[in-house]
Formats: C-alpha cells, structure tokens, sequence
C-alpha cells in the first residue's frame, strides 16, 4: 500500500497543476503598464479630425480607455454592454480606434450606437504599441491622476464589468 | 495573336508577384540585426512564434519600430527595454532572473538534482536489502552435481 502512495501522490499534485494550467488563459499576459501613468498621446479625434485628444484632457477624472477597430470581431461582441454602460453616465468612456479607416469606423459607430464621450484615432497603431495593446479590443481603467489602474485583454463581459471595473470605478472615484 | 496577348497579360502580371518582398535589403547590416532582435521578441498575437518569424499585422509594426530604433541609433539593450515596458517580460525569450521567474530558470535543475537525490537514496535502500546467504557445503555439492550433468548434454 506504501508504496502507491508516494506515485499517486506526484500524480495528484500534477494533476492538480495541469487543471491550473488549462484554467488559465495563456493570451492574458499581465501589463507591465498596470500602476504607471498612462502613456502620453495627441491623436485627431475621430468625429473631428481636427481637434485633439490627449489624455492630459482627462485628467481629475475616472476613464474607461476602450481600444477598437471596426475589423475587429470581438469588439462587437462587447459593443452593446459599453453602449449600455454610456447610458448610465457612471464614467466616461473614451475609444481609440485601432488601425482603422475611418469611414468604416464611423459608419459602426452610426450603425451600432457610440458609447464613448470622445474618440480618437490611431491610424498607424504607434499609441496602441505605447498601451502594449495585442488583442483588441482591450480595456483600461484610468484614474484621476492618469494612472492606469486596470487592463482587460479581450470583450468586456458582463461579469468582467460587475465585479471588476465598476467596483474599481467606484473606488477610484470616491 | 492569342499567344501574344496571353503572353501580354502575363508580363503584366509580373509586378502583381513582385509585391511579396518587402522592402527588406536596402541596408543588409541594419536588418540583419532587425532580425536577430526580432528572433529574441515573442509575438504576442501568435504566442509561439517569433516576431521575427510572423507576419501578424502586430508583428510587422513592432519590426518597423525595431528598424526604426537602429536608425534612430538606439541600442538593443534600449530596444529590449522599450518592448518589455510595454508587453512585459513575456515578450522576451529569454526572460531575465528575478523573483518572479525564479522557479522558470531554477525548476528544472532543482527537478533533476531532486530526481537524483530519490535515485541514489533508492538505491542505497535497495543494496542494504539484498541478503547474501553462504551455501551449506550439501547445497554446493548438489549444484556442482547439476553443472555437470548440463556440462554433459
């Protein structure tokens, strides 16, 4: 019987190590970006190219910072609850459109709803590598000072905006 | 006249094909060195595949970063830095030694010296069991008597 147990107990322990692996998604590397203040940008806004966005434009204020392009298909996928969430006017939303012609992002917009109060464009994707961004769409929570408190690789989910990022909102609001 | 005008369209053809190369060897040495950069960066849209091995859209901006960087006159060490500010240390093949990637560098050595460790100990165990017993002069007579009768056949 001794001599089971030693083998069966490696066996647990690495089964119990594999079940955590394959639980964890391998796409969310953690951001070195979390807890460093926002990477500095000034880009043309999408609806008026000729006006500019920079995060300093946010600053004394809680963000949601939501990258997108309209080629991407995930984004639709989140679309509805950020369009959602705008109505609530808990936190402002500004959207970066990625890589994008801009005919085709704002055609999206019209057709699927705009939640974000101010939107600007990264045509060549230069801000997006400044925000480590791989998969959009990705979501970042910004505080008063402009640090980035959060990052969300992949759709926002309901569950995703209930437990972390309206808490944290919250938080970082009161 | 068929002939020459399919031969026509064909020749047009050509510069359609010519796309495929990159503006790659205007400068040997400065992509030379884009691409062993690019060889030591994880794509992060294609986790297991170098930057310099992919042709994600995400990939060839960060090798037009690289490039751009040389030129700029930037070192590889500066290089590394600016990716693994933005990706982390994931984006790096070769991760560097420090608390969180302790058990990544040392796991595998701690795995076989404690593998070996068992081994040795199991063995020792396994001599300490092995009983020597001397035969009685009767027994040894009666193998002898067997070792012959095989010598025999």
């Amino acid at each position: 019987m001794n001599r089971f147990l030693l083998p069966f107990g490696i066996f647990l322990v690495l089964a119990v190590f594999l079940a955590i692996g394959l639980n964890l998604n391998p796409r969310e590397v953690p951001s070195p970006l979390i807890d460093k203040p926002a990477p500095g940008f000034q880009l043309p806004q999408l609806h008026e190219t000729a006006r500019t966005l920079a995060p300093q434009d946010m600053k004394g204020k809680v963000w949601v910072f939501n990258v997108w392009a309209s080629w991407c298909v995930a984004c639709l996928e989140e679309h509805p609850l950020l369009v959602e969430l705008s109505k609530l006017n808990l936190v402002p939303i500004v959207g970066l459109n990625y890589k994008d012609n801009r005919a085709d992002a704002l055609q999206w917009l019209q057709k699927r709803g705009d939640p974000y109060t101010l939107s600007a464009q990264d045509a060549d994707g230069r801000v997006g590598i400044d925000y480590g961004v791989y998969g959009v769409p990705e979501t970042y929570v910004i505080d008063k000072e402009g640090i980035i408190r959060y990052k969300r690789i992949g759709p926002v989910t309901p569950k995703v905006l209930d437990e972390q990022i309206l808490p944290l909102v919250k938080r970082l609001q009161g | 006249m068929r002939v020459v005008l399919s031969l026509l369209l064909l020749a047009l053809s050509l510069p359609v094909l010519a796309k495929e190369a990159v503006p790659a060897a205007d400068d040997p040495v400065l992509e030379r060195r884009v691409m062993k950069l690019a060889a030591e960066l994880r794509c992060l849209v294609c986790q297991n595949q170098s930057l310099a091995d992919s042709h994600a859209d995400l990939a060839i901006d960060l090798k037009n970063q690289v490039r751009s960087q040389i030129r700029e006159g930037r070192s590889d060490a500066q290089i590394r830095e600016y990716m693994v500010a933005r990706y982390g240390d994931f984006v790096l093949y070769s991760p560097p030694w420090k608390a969180s990637t302790v058990l990544l560098w040392a796991g595998p050595f701690v795995l076989l010296i404690g593998g070996a460790l068992v081994l040795v100990a199991y063995v020792r165990n396994r001599q300490g069991r092995v009983v020597t017993t001397e035969l009685t002069a009767e027994e040894h007579a009666r193998a002898q008597a067997l070792l012959a009768d095989g010598d025999r056949q």
